[in-house]
């Protein structure tokens, strides 16, 4: 059924060899931070010790770091060099030598950050909140992990900027849009954390400086942390958008509206942190819910996100002589995985919203803030719509690259692993939401509080977490099985990779979406706006900084 | 560009479902007082028990103020003080808090008492304790290999 | 697909091909969801102290 002629366009092998060597790392993050999960989920259900003295909060921090920071910054550089090289063309040798050099220096940043964590340097969770003080080895391996994506990223700029510049005044392939506006989106968060990791917490780890300024260093952790989710989001919504349109045979909803959605997050992604910080001390409350009215701005790409996707497949379904009002679900391809798997993280995006805009609405945040509502909340965005999603592209990605085929029965065990997770899920997060709301804490080892009622009441839900949590780590290893198929065993030949095309081509994007000067500058603006002030105060009415701790 | 017309309709009721909460929560924060937990004040945390009023923590009647009592905690790794306390059903009750060390949570649980304690910073919450029972205090921010090991209990009794 | 019997079949259900009336009847469903979780915390915040 292939009927263009791009859709026969393979990706590059050398490019393809670039994108395979991400998501390796990718997977076998997803492999080990698996079983730390699986740990994690058996101490909290108070029948488990961890042996040898391992800690729990070292596993955690592996978790945290292997899952939200690893696996999610890999496979997403991986994807979109891929998507670039596929819809723009094959990069250039220079861009792919920046492919290159950024995957190993992501990759050996990695390793010394894995380095100081296994022994016990650098148990200061995934977020390493001064005045918690790791080793600087870790923060100099997580700058090495960041300064690499930057690299990666440049390689999607270069061959976006040729692309331009071979064919003026048209809009650029829409995958390829895209991805640039998620790197530069990244691009711009990451400034935070490298300030705050750069100028504070390497200089004092090494002990050049004796005191750190806390809240400044959280401050800017959060300018990165909000845009940090939306980076892991918009990978899945490219798939969404343009890939899924075309693995069920449909057309993409409005081509213009996805890029608006697009540039929609590069403005309202970023000047929005102070929604981590709502409990916290030192910051004004009016700041807090100024910053908390921008964050309902970007409710609004997704709510035109679920519009477009139902229209696609209502579209779809009524090609195919669906009737009624539901009649076009039906007609859904069910039976394949490249689009069952990413529809259950679709899915399990509606809760996961939700449950986000609940978090973010000011001073209803004191009913779940840092309890295991909110670990119940991004399982289902991060872990489950975002994985999912990833493992679903991952399904055709991966054979296409390697030069092999999904078969029928790898597609049947892709779909099973598709539905554990969804079952998984619902136990390990419904369980979480609800112990949440009685005020069970995350980030905890599992304990009774001196046998408090309270305490003790939370137990049930936390046995319900190590059921789930435990049907989670076999589909981890199901879906390891399959992708050690697709990469090494599979049969040879041909795996598409699915590019949708818009509804109406007559309609062509307006140019204005590719003027960065234009959207960067209104990012610039609203970041000052956000931030300027409440960030001078932060600094002018500073307490004494804090030394150094190792309380672990 | 052009939006389908149920999408237009689709985004207005959206769109102001979230003014509606924005404007709820607004004038829950603004009007009625119901702000997060945000106080501006600072202390040296090297000198915290030096320092009023957290060279006595604990709970302290107080005259002439819009709440009735002071209910001060200091936290450190891993515990608070005090470790426990009882207050009167229907008190008007500020809590405030800070840390010695790290950052600590400062949460009641099953209440709306949920803050972030930093180093250098008083947190401050008041509210009318007007629930009789036993309420866990449990840190939950994690602050070391103790994390789950600190807490407090707040009684809630009729008098 | 048979022709004939897409024609009568217009004249008994008048049914757009290209209507997107599921499309918003899901989200309104969604939406509702969203309502329905926020009023639930909502009231456990005020019920709360
Ligand atoms: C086998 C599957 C998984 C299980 C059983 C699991 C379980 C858990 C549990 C129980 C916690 C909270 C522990 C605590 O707060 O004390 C946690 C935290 C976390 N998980 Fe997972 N998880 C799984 C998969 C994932 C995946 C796929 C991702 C991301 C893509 C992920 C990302 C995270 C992050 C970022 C944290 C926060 C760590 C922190 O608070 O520092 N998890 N996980
Ligand atoms: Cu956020
Ligand atoms: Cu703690």
């Amino acid at each position: 059924m292939i009927n263009s002629v791009s859709a026969k366009v393979k990706v590059d092998p050398k490019d393809a060899k670039v994108s395979m060597a991400h998501f390796y790392v990718a997977f076998i993050a997803l492999a080990l931070g698996g079983l730390m999960g699986l740990l994690q989920v058996l101490v909290r259900s108070g029948k488990f010790e961890l042996p040898l003295g391992i800690g729990y909060y070292e596993i955690l921090t592996t978790h945290g770091v292997l899952m939200g920071l690893i696996l999610t910054t890999f496979f997403i550089m991986g994807f979109q060099y891929a998507a670039v090289s596929k819809t723009a063309g094959t990069h250039s040798n220079a861009a792919r030598r920046a492919g290159w050099i950024g995957f190993w220096l992501m990759t050996i940043g990695t390793l010394m950050a894995a380095a100081m964590i296994l022994t016990n340097k650098a148990s200061v969770l995934y977020t390493f909140y001064a005045p918690l003080q790791a080793h600087w080895i870790f923060y100099l391996g997580l700058t090495l992990v960041v300064v690499g994506s930057w690299v990666d990223g440049a390689a999607q700029i270069m061959t976006y900027a040729k692309w331009r510049k071979n064919n003026p005044g048209k809009p650029s392939p829409l995958l390829t849009f895209m991805a640039v506006i998620n790197t530069v989106m990244w691009i711009v968060a990451t400034l935070g954390v490298a300030s705050t990791v750069l100028f504070q917490l390497l200089p004092w780890s090494l002990g050049l400086v004796d005191r750190v300024d806390v809240l400044v260093s959280r401050t800017l952790f959060w300018y990165f942390g909000h845009p940090l989710v939306y980076f892991w989001l918009l990978p899945a919504y490219m798939a969404w958008y343009v890939v899924i349109p075309k693995v069920i045979g449909g057309k993409i909803f409005s081509d213009s509206l996805a890029r608006l959605t697009f540039i929609l997050f590069l403005l309202f992604s970023v000047p929005v942190g102070f929604h981590h910080q709502l409990m916290e001390p030192g910051i004004d409350p009016a700041w807090k819910f100024i910053q908390v009215i921008l964050t309902f701005m970007v409710v609004i790409p997704s709510l035109m996100t679920a519009f477009s996707l139902f229209a696609t497949f209502e579209r779809y379904g009524r090609s195919k002589g669906a009737k009624g009002l539901f009649g076009w679900f039906k007609v859904l391809p069910w039976n394949d995985a490249r689009f069952t798997v990413p529809f259950i993280g679709m899915v399990a995006f509606i809760p996961a919203g939700a449950g986000g805009i609940v978090n973010a609405s000011n001073q209803m945040d004191q009913v779940v803030h840092n309890t295991i509502w909110v670990t119940g909340h991004f399982h289902l965005t991060v872990a489950t719509a975002v994985l999912l999603t990833f493992l679903g592209v991952s399904y055709w990605l991966v054979p296409h690259l390697t030069g092999r085929k999904l078969t029928k029965s790898m597609n049947k065990l892709a779909i099973i692993q598709g539905w554990v997770w969804f079952i998984g899920m619902t136990f390990m997060s419904v369980a979480m939401h609800l112990e949440g709301l009685l005020g069970g804490p995350r980030r905890s080892s599992f304990s009774t509080y001196g046998n408090s009622q309270q305490a003790l009441d939370w137990i049930p839900y936390q046995i319900a977490q190590a059921v789930g949590g435990s049907i989670l780590f076999i589909g981890i290893i199901l879906f390891l099985i399959i992708f050690i198929n697709l990469a090494f065993f599979a049969p040879k030949g041909e795996e598409e990779f699915p590019v949708g095309e818009a509804e109406n081509l007559e309609e062509k994007a307006p140019l204005v979406f590719e003027n960065w000067k234009l959207w960067l500058g209104i990012t610039a603006v609203l970041i000052l706006f956000a931030y300027t002030v409440p960030f001078i105060d932060i600094i002018q009415n500073a307490p004494i900084g804090s030394k150094g701790f190792k309380t672990w | 560009m052009h939006m389908h017309k149920l999408e237009k309709i689709w985004l207005i009721v959206g769109v102001s479902c979230l003014v509606l909460f924005l404007t709820t929560i607004g004038v829950s924060a603004f009007y009625l007082g119901n702000k997060p937990p945000s106080c501006l004040t600072t202390v040296d945390p090297d000198k915290v028990d030096q320092q009023k009023p957290f060279d006595k923590p604990g709970l302290h009647k107080v005259e002439g103020k819009d709440w009735d009592y002071e209910l001060v905690y200091v936290a450190q790794a891993f515990s608070y003080n005090p470790a426990q306390v009882k207050v009167p059903l229907g008190a008007k009750v500020k809590v405030i808090a800070t840390t010695k060390d790290v950052i600590h949570g400062f949460e009641v649980a099953g209440t709306n008492i949920n803050m972030m304690l930093e180093p250098g910073y008083v947190s401050e919450y008041t509210t009318t304790f007007n629930k009789a029972g036993e309420y866990l205090v449990v840190c939950n921010e994690y602050c070391g290999s103790g994390h789950h090991l600190m807490f407090s209990k707040i009684e809630v009794v009729k008098q | 697909m048979a022709k004939a019997e897409l024609k009568t079949e217009q004249k008994t259900e008048i049914e757009d091909s290209s209507s997107l009336k599921g499309t918003l009847a899901s989200v309104f469903f969604l939406g509702l969801f969203i309502v329905i979780t926020w009023v639930s915390v909502y009231m456990l915040f005020v019920e709360r102290f």
